[in-house]
C-alpha cells in the first residue's frame, strides 16, 4: 500500500502555502497526516502535490479569552489534552477530545485537519457544530470566517475551496455554570463512534433550561444539531421525565444508516440512550 | 529530495522520493529493520517510532517530514550488551511471542513511561490500545510496562 | 545433573533479539539485485477471465515484467491438498494463478515485477483486465441451489460431506424422553498475523538452485510441492524459515504465491521478493470459522445425554486449500467435546462460494463446535430445569473411562480417542479459582445499570499430529551443542523450549545448548512442521531420540579413539571420559551429528475449563469482562511461562472471534472489511482481567515426555463461554445468543426482541 507519487512543498509562511494551493487544483494540505495518509495508502486520494503546514508555527496556539477558545489549526489532540485551562474554559471540548483515536495519532492529528476532513463520526467537527464554532480560513482572495453550520455540507465534504487553508477554529465563550454532557459509544476505545452526543444547556434562575445545543456525530452525512431534542429541553427543568422524552425525541430525529459495524435501528436506539446519559451527566453537574 | 535528520543520535542525510514514508525510509534506506510495518494505514502501531520524543506512527509520516527532527527507533532504545529495564520487564513477563509488534510496544511504552512514570494500569491499557498484538493477549505486556515504571522513576530515566 | 529445565519458567532466548529489533523477518531481507513483486488480483468475485493487457504497464520505468498464466505453457500448476486429500476435492483445488475463471475477490491474476513496490503498485493502474462477470455465490444458501456453480466440471458447489458417527443416533432419538433442536452460526474470521505473509526467492541459474525464504509451518512439505510444480529436484530447493510473525494455522500453508514468486525469480533470473500488504492479507490469507449448525440433542429426564444429531454447513470459499477440510471435519467429530455422548450422527457439508478460500485457524472447527455445544447445553439445562453445572458434571467423561473413543469420521476414515485426563478436576479447579461460590449469586442481577452473567464451558484440545518428526544434534568447536528441529516456529518460543528439553536429556546446563534452529529444510533430513499443537510432543520427543543417538555416536567415536568399549565411555558437561581417566574436550568431535525421530499415530488431548464473569449494558449492547479464568491440564508443562502465554494469547483471539472480528461480504461477493478499521482486532483495553492456570496432573501415555499439545485450548471454548455469559446476564429478557460475533447490534436486537416478548406476555 505504497503512496502514489506527488510533489512536496514545505512553505515557510501561510501566504506561500495559499499560493501553492492556488497554483495547483490537485494539491492538498497535509498537517498531521493521520487522516490523509491512510486515504493515500489505499489510493482513494491521489493529490499531485502535498503542501506541508509544519512550519507555520503561528497556527499552533490555544488562545483563551473573553471571546472564547481559539484553537490554531495545527493544535494537536495532545495539546488540548495537555492544556489544563480547558477543563474549565471548555469542558465539553476537553471531554470530547479524550475519545479521539490513540496515543500516537494524538501526537500528530490536528484540529484543522479533522475539521477539513469532516468525517461524519469525528469528534472535532461534532464539537464545532454543537458549539457554534467559527472556522477561519485563508485563501487566495483573503481570509473569511465561516459558521460551522455552513461549513460542513456532507460526508468528507466542506465548503473549503481548493486554495483555502483553515487557520483557526473558534469556540464561543463558555460561561461558568453551563451544563454539558458528552457520550459516545464505539466498537473499541478510540474507534469512530457508532453514535455520539455532545450537548449543553444553560440554566436560568428559575431552574429551567435554555439555549440547549444537542449535536450528534456518527449518524448521517455529517455532524448536526438535533433541534427536536433541543425543543424538548428548552424552557423546562431537566428531570427524569424530560430525559426520557428527550431520548425518544432523539430516536425520531435521526436518520441512521446500516453499515458493517452497526445497524440503523441499533444506531437509532443508541442515539436515544446517549442523549439520556448525556443529560443525566449534565443535570448532575 | 534530500532530507537530513537525526536517527538514534546520529545525523543522516538521505535522498528520497516525497512519497517514501518514514517507516520505509528507516527500513530500506537506513537498514534499520527493527521498525516493522504491519498495516500501512495507521492502525496497528508496529511502526511506532519516537520523533522528538513523541510516539508516532511512522507509516503515516513522510520521510521528508522528519527534516530537522530527532528520530528514535527500537535500535536506539537498546544496548549491545544487556537488555534495558523495560526490555527485561518484557522478557520476565513474557510480553512477546513472535516479536513482530514488539518494537512498536517498546517505543510506545518508553514514551509513556518517560513522561508518566506513575501511570496506572488503566492508563497503560489506554495508551497501548493503539498497538495491536496478536500473540500475547496483552496481559504480559501490561504487567511488563507496570513493572518497568520503577526504572523510569529513577533519575536516569531507565537508561541503565 | 538431573532434569531441571523441563517445568521451569525459563526466560526466552528469542527475546534477546526481538526486544532489540534484531529479529529477521522475510521483509527485512534485502539482497542485491532484488526485484519486488506486486500482484494484480481479481476485483470481481466470479467471472470468466477474458484477457490481461499489460502493454502500457511494461512501458513504465522500473517495471521489468508482468507474468500471467500465459507464461506457464503447461498451464498453471494446481495446489494439492495436504490434509484429507480426498479425490472428491481434486476438482476444487486452486490453480496457482487464474487462467480461465476468477472465483474470489483477491484471486491472483498477474504478477508485476518492478524495482520497488511503489512502482509495481503504480503499474497496476496501467494493466487492463477483462472479466466477464458471472452470478456470484456469496453464501452457502445460494451455493446450495447449484444454479450458478463455481466449477462447471462437477456441476455442484458441494465439494464433500463428512459424517461423524457413533452408536445409533436415530434409534436414540426415537426413544428419547427429551429432545431439543437449535440453529446457530459462527461468523467468518481468520488467523490474521501481525506480520503479513512474504516470500523471497533467489534462483541461481548457474547452479540450478532455488533458495526460498519466508517459509513457515510446513517447509519440508511445501518444498515437495514446489519441486513438483516447478519441475526441480527436491535437493535443488532450500526453504528457509526466518523469524515468523505469527502463524495460528494461517501462515505457512502452500499458497499461490509460494509457487508464483519462485517461478518469477527463475523467469527473470533475479531474486524476487513479495511482501503481502494488509489489504491483500484480508483477502488472500486463509479465511476460517464460518459455519451454520442445525443440531439436536436427546436426553434422559435427568439430563444424561443420549445423542447428538445434526447438519452443519460450512462456507468454504472458492477453492479447497491445502488444509481447508480440517475445520469442516472437526466440527462434527469433536462436537461432543469432553462429554460422554454415546450416539452421534452429524454431517458437515462443504459449500464452495465466491469468497476467499478457507484454511485452518487455531482450533479449527473446535471453536465453532464448542460454541454450538456449550450453547446447546445451557439452553437445554435451563429448559429442563437442571442446573447447568450439574448438567455438565453428569455428562463429562470420567478419568476412569480414558482412553475414551470419539465419533468416527467418514470419508477419510479416522478413529480417534482421548488419551488421558480428569475433566471434572479442571472444571472444579476453574470454579474454585474463579470464586464461583460468591460470584454465582450475581447471575442475572442488575446492579448499577449493568446485568451480571457467568458463562462456563469445558473443552478438549487435540494435538500432536503425526506421523513423524525429526531432530538433529551437532557438536560445535567450542563443545557446545546445536539442536536442529524439523518443527517450525510460529512465535511460540521453540528455541527456548527445545533447549530446555535437550539440556535436560543431555544433563548439561542450558547454556551448553548454544542454539536451536528450526523449520528450514537445511536443518534435518525430513521435517513435518508446526500445526495441530504438535511441536512439543513430536519435536520434543524427537529431541529425546536424537539425544540417545547422539550420545551413542559420541561413545562410538570415543571408543575408537580410546580403544575401548563404548560402554566404558562417559560424558560430562564438556568432555568425553574413557578408561583410566583419559579424556578429551567434546569440541574435538566438532561436526559430529546425529538425528532422532519420533513416530506417532495417536493424538494427545489436553483439556480444561473456562469460567467468565461479564457485565452487559443492555441498552447499548456493551459487554465487559470482569474476570475470566482458564484452567488447562497439559500433561506435562515444559515451560509454564510460555504455556500461560499460549493460553492467554489464544483466549484473546477467541474473544476477538466471539465479539469483534468478522469478515463481511456483500451479495456481489465484495469483501466489505477492507482494512483494520473494518476488521476489528482485540486491543489492550478490550479484554483485561484474564487469568490462566496450567496444570499437569495427567501426562499423556503416548509420548516419552508425557506432554500434550497445548497452544489452542484458550481459543476453542471462548465463543460458547462468552455467549453463555451474555445469555446468563440477560436471562430476565429470555435471550439466547445463537450467532457470533456478538456485536452491540446483535445483543441489542436480542434484548429488544426479549423486551417485546415480555411486553406481549
Amino acid at each position: 500500500m505504497k503512496l502514489p507519487a506527488f510533489e512536496y512543498a514545505c512553505p515557510a509562511t501561510l501566504g506561500e502555502a495559499v499560493a501553492l494551493l492556488a497554483s495547483n487544483d490537485d494539491a492538498k494540505v497535509v498537517a498531521g497526516g493521520q487522516s490523509l495518509m491512510p486515504m493515500m495508502a489505499f489510493r482513494v486520494s491521489q493529490p499531485t502535490m502535498l503542501v506541508d503546514l509544519r512550519k507555520l508555527s503561528d497556527l499552533r496556539g490555544i488562545r483563551i479569552g473573553e471571546d472564547g477558545v481559539r484553537l490554531g489549526a495545527l493544535v494537536r489532540w495532545r495539546d488540548i489534552e495537555d492544556d489544563a485551562r480547558l477543563a474549565q474554559a471548555h469542558p465539553l471540548l476537553a471531554a470530547a477530545i479524550e475519545h479521539v483515536a490513540h496515543y500516537q495519532v494524538r501526537n500528530r492529528g490536528t484540529v484543522g485537519g479533522s475539521v477539513a476532513h469532516a468525517d461524519p463520526a469525528a469528534e472535532m467537527p461534532g464539537i464545532a457544530m454543537a458549539c457554534d464554532a467559527e472556522i477561519t480560513v485563508a485563501g487566495k482572495d483573503g481570509t473569511r470566517t465561516i459558521a460551522a453550520e455552513e461549513f460542513f455540507v456532507g460526508a468528507l465534504t466542506t465548503v473549503l475551496e481548493p486554495d483555502e487553508i483553515i487557520t483557526e477554529v473558534k469556540l464561543p465563550h463558555w460561561p461558568a455554570g453551563r451544563r454539558w454532557g458528552f457520550q459516545e459509544f464505539a466498537r473499541r476505545r478510540g474507534d469512530f463512534a457508532m453514535s455520539g452526543i455532545a450537548l449543553f444547556y444553560d440554566v436560568g434562575a428559575d431552574g429551567k433550561a435554555a439555549n440547549a445545543h444537542v449535536g450528534v456525530i456518527g449518524i448521517g452525512e455529517g455532524p448536526h444539531r438535533l433541534t427536536a431534542v433541543e425543543t424538548v429541553i428548552n424552557g423546562r427543568v431537566v428531570d427524569a421525565a424530560l430525559i426520557v422524552e428527550a431520548g425518544v425525541a432523539a430516536t425520531k430525529a435521526v436518520d441512521p444508516q446500516d453499515d458493517i459495524h452497526a445497524s440503523a435501528a441499533y444506531r437509532r436506539s443508541l442515539t436515544g440512550t446517549l442523549v439520556e446519559r448525556a443529560l443525566e451527566h449534565a443535570a448532575a453537574l | 529530495m534530500s532530507v537530513t535528520f537525526e536517527v538514534n543520535g546520529q545525523s543522516v542525510s538521505v535522498d528520497v522520493e516525497p512519497r517514501l514514508t518514514l517507516a520505509d525510509c528507516l527500513r530500506h534506506k537506513l537498514r534499520l529493520t527493527g521498525t516493522h510495518v504491519g498495516c500501512e494505514h495507521g492502525v496497528c502501531g508496529a511502526c511506532t517510532v519516537l520523533v522528538d520524543g513523541e510516539a508516532v506512527r511512522s507509516c503515516l509520516m513522510l520521510a521528508v517530514q522528519a527534516e530537522g527532527t530527532k528520530v528514535t527507533t527500537v535500535e536506539g532504545l537498546s544496548n549491545d550488551d544487556a537488555l534495558t529495564p523495560l526490555q527485561q520487564a518484557f522478557r520476565k513477563h513474557h510480553g512477546l511471542q513472535c516479536g513482530f509488534c514488539t518494537p512498536g510496544f517498546i517505543t510506545t511504552a518508553h514514551a509513556l513511561l518517560s513522561e508518566e512514570p506513575d501511570c496506572d494500569a488503566d492508563r497503560v491499557r489506554e495508551v497501548l490500545s493503539g498497538n495491536i498484538c496478536r500473540c500475547t493477549g496483552y496481559i504480559g505486556i501490561v504487567d511488563a510496562v507496570l513493572e518497568a515504571r520503577a526504572a523510569y522513576r529513577r533519575a536516569d530515566g531507565g537508561q541503565s | 545433573m538431573k532434569n531441571t529445565f523441563i517445568g521451569a519458567p525459563v526466560e526466552r532466548r528469542e527475546d534477546l533479539r526481538f526486544l532489540r529489533g534484531r529479529g529477521q523477518y522475510v521483509d527485512d531481507l534485502l539482497p542485491d539485485g532484488l526485484l519486488y513483486a506486486v500482484f494484480v488480483r481479481s476485483s470481481v468475485a466470479h467471472g470468466r477471465l477474458v484477457s490481461v493487457d499489460a502493454t502500457e504497464a511494461l512501458k513504465l520505468a522500473g517495471v521489468h515484467a508482468v507474468i500471467t498464466a500465459k507464461d506457464m505453457p503447461d498451464g498453471p500448476p494446481i495446489i494439492p491438498m495436504r490434509l484429507q486429500p480426498l479425490p472428491d476435492f481434486k476438482p476444487y483445488e486452486q490453480p496457482v494463478i487464474a487462467h480461465d475463471k476468477v472465483r474470489y475477490v483477491g484471486e491472483p491474476i498477474a504478477i508485476v515485477l518492478a524495482d520497488s513496490v511503489a512502482i509495481g503498485e503504480d503499474a497496476l493502474d496501467h494493466i487492463q483486465v477483462e472479466i466477464e462477470e458471472l452470478p456470484p455465490i456469496a453464501d452457502h444458501e445460494t451455493a446450495m441451489r447449484d444454479e450458478s456453480v463455481l466449477f462447471e466440471a462437477t456441476g455442484t458447489n458441494k465439494s464433500l460431506v463428512f459424517v461423524a458417527q457413533k452408536g445409533d443416533a436415530d434409534a436414540a432419538f426415537r426413544n428419547a424422553p427429551y429432545v431439543r433442536r437449535e440453529r446457530m452460526r459462527t461468523g467468518r474470521h481468520y488467523g490474521l498475523t501481525m506480520e503479513p505473509r512474504g516470500v523471497m526467492a533467489e534462483w541461481d541459474e548457474a547452479k540450478g538452485r532455488l533458495v526460498v525464504s519466508g517459509a513457515a509451518k510446513v517447509p519440508f512439505f511445501n518444498r515437495r510441492i514446489l519441486a513438483e510444480q516447478i519441475k526441480l529436484p527436491v535437493e535443488s530447493i532450500e526453504m528457509i524459515e526466518n523469524d515468523v510473525g505469527g502463524g495460528y494455522g494461517a501462515r505457512g500453508e502452500f499458497y499461490p504465491e509460494d509457487f508464483l514468486i519462485p517461478f518469477a525469480s527463475r523467469h527473470v533470473k533475479r531474486p524476487v521478493k513479495w511482501t503481502e500488504d494488509r489489504r491483500e492479507n484480508l483477502m488472500a490469507m486463509n479465511h476460517a470459522r464460518q459455519a451454520d449448525a442445525d443440531i439436536e440433542i436427546a436426553c434422559e429426564r435427568d439430563g444424561t445425554i443420549l445423542a447428538l444429531r445434526g447438519h452443519i454447513h460450512v462456507d468454504m470459499g472458492a477453492y479447497m486449500r491445502t488444509n481447508g477440510a480440517v475445520g469442516a471435519r472437526n466440527i462434527p467429530q469433536f462436537m461432543a467435546g469432553p462429554y460422554r455422548i454415546p450416539n452421534v450422527r452429524i454431517d458437515s457439508s462443504l459449500w464452495m462460494t465466491n469468497k476467499t478460500p478457507v484454511g485452518t485457524y487455531r482450533g479449527p472447527g473446535r471453536f465453532e463446535t464448542d460454541f454450538f455445544r456449550e450453547r446447546l447445553f445451557d439452553i437445554v439445562a435451563a429448559d429442563m430445569g437442571i442446573d447447568r453445572l450439574e448438567f455438565r458434571r453428569r455428562n463429562l467423561v470420567t478419568k476412569d473411562e480414558q482412553p475414551y473413543p470419539i465419533a468416527t469420521i467418514t470419508p477419510y476414515e479416522s478413529k480417534d480417542e482421548y488419551d488421558s485426563g480428569d475433566y471434572h478436576a479442571t472444571l472444579d479447579r476453574a470454579l474454585r479459582e474463579f470464586g464461583w461460590e460468591e460470584k454465582s449469586k450475581l447471575q442475572g442481577k442488575l446492579i448499577d445499570g449493568l446485568y451480571h452473567g457467568i458463562g462456563i464451558g469445558c473443552f478438549i484440545e487435540g494435538g500432536a499430529a503425526g506421523p513423524k518428526e525429526m531432530a538433529r544434534l551437532e557438536i560445535n568447536a567450542d563443545g557446545t551443542i546445536s539442536v536442529f528441529m524439523g518443527t517450525s516456529s510460529v512465535g511460540q518460543g521453540v528455541e527456548t523450549v527445545f533447549a530446555q528439553i535437550a539440556a535436560d536429556a543431555l544433563e548439561v546446563p542450558i547454556e551448553r545448548v548454544r542454539e536451536v534452529q528450526h523449520g528450514s529444510t537445511t536443518t534435518v533430513s525430513d521435517g513435518y512442521g508446526a500445526y495441530h499443537s504438535r511441536s512439543v510432543v513430536m519435536g520434543g520427543s524427537a529431541v529425546l531420540d536424537a539425544v540417545r543417538n547422539f550420545q551413542a555416536a559420541i561413545r562410538a567415536k570415543a571408543a575408537e579413539r580410546f580403544g575401548c568399549d563404548p560402554s566404558d565411555v562417559s560424558l560430562t558437561v564438556d568432555s568425553v571420559v574413557g578408561p583410566e581417566g583419559r579424556s578429551f574436550p567434546l569440541g574435538e568431535l566438532a561436526g559430529l551429528t546425529a538425528e532422532g525421530e519420533f513416530l506417532n499415530h495417536k493424538h494427545t488431548y489436553s483439556y480444561g475449563a473456562h469460567v467468565a464473569h461479564v457485565t452487559v449494558d443492555a441498552q447499548i449492547g456493551q459487554v465487559r469482562i470482569l474476570d475470566y479464568v482458564v484452567v488447562q491440564d497439559v500433561g506435562r508443562a515444559i515451560n509454564p511461562l510460555t504455556l500461560k502465554g499460549q493460553i492467554i494469547g489464544s483466549l484473546v483471539q477467541g474473544l476477538g472471534g466471539a465479539m469483534l472480528e468478522h469478515l463481511q461480504y456483500d451479495e456481489q461477493g465484495q469483501l466489505l472489511t477492507g482494512s483494520l478499521a473494518d476488521y476489528l482486532l482485540p486491543t489492550a483495553s478490550d479484554f483485561p482481567n484474564l487469568r490462566a492456570f496450567v496444570q499437569d496432573e495427567h501426562p499423556s501415555p503416548i509420548n516419552p515426555l508425557g506432554a500434550k499439545g497445548a497452544g489452542e485450548g484458550g481459543i476453542v471454548a471462548a465463543g460458547g463461554v462468552m455467549a453463555n455469559a451474555v445469555a446468563n446476564a440477560l436471562q430476565s429478557f429470555g435471550v439466547q445468543p445463537r450467532e457470533l460475533p456478538m456485536t452491540p447490534t446483535v445483543i441489542w436486537q436480542m434484548v429488544e426482541a426479549g423486551r417485546q416478548g415480555i411486553a406481549a406476555e
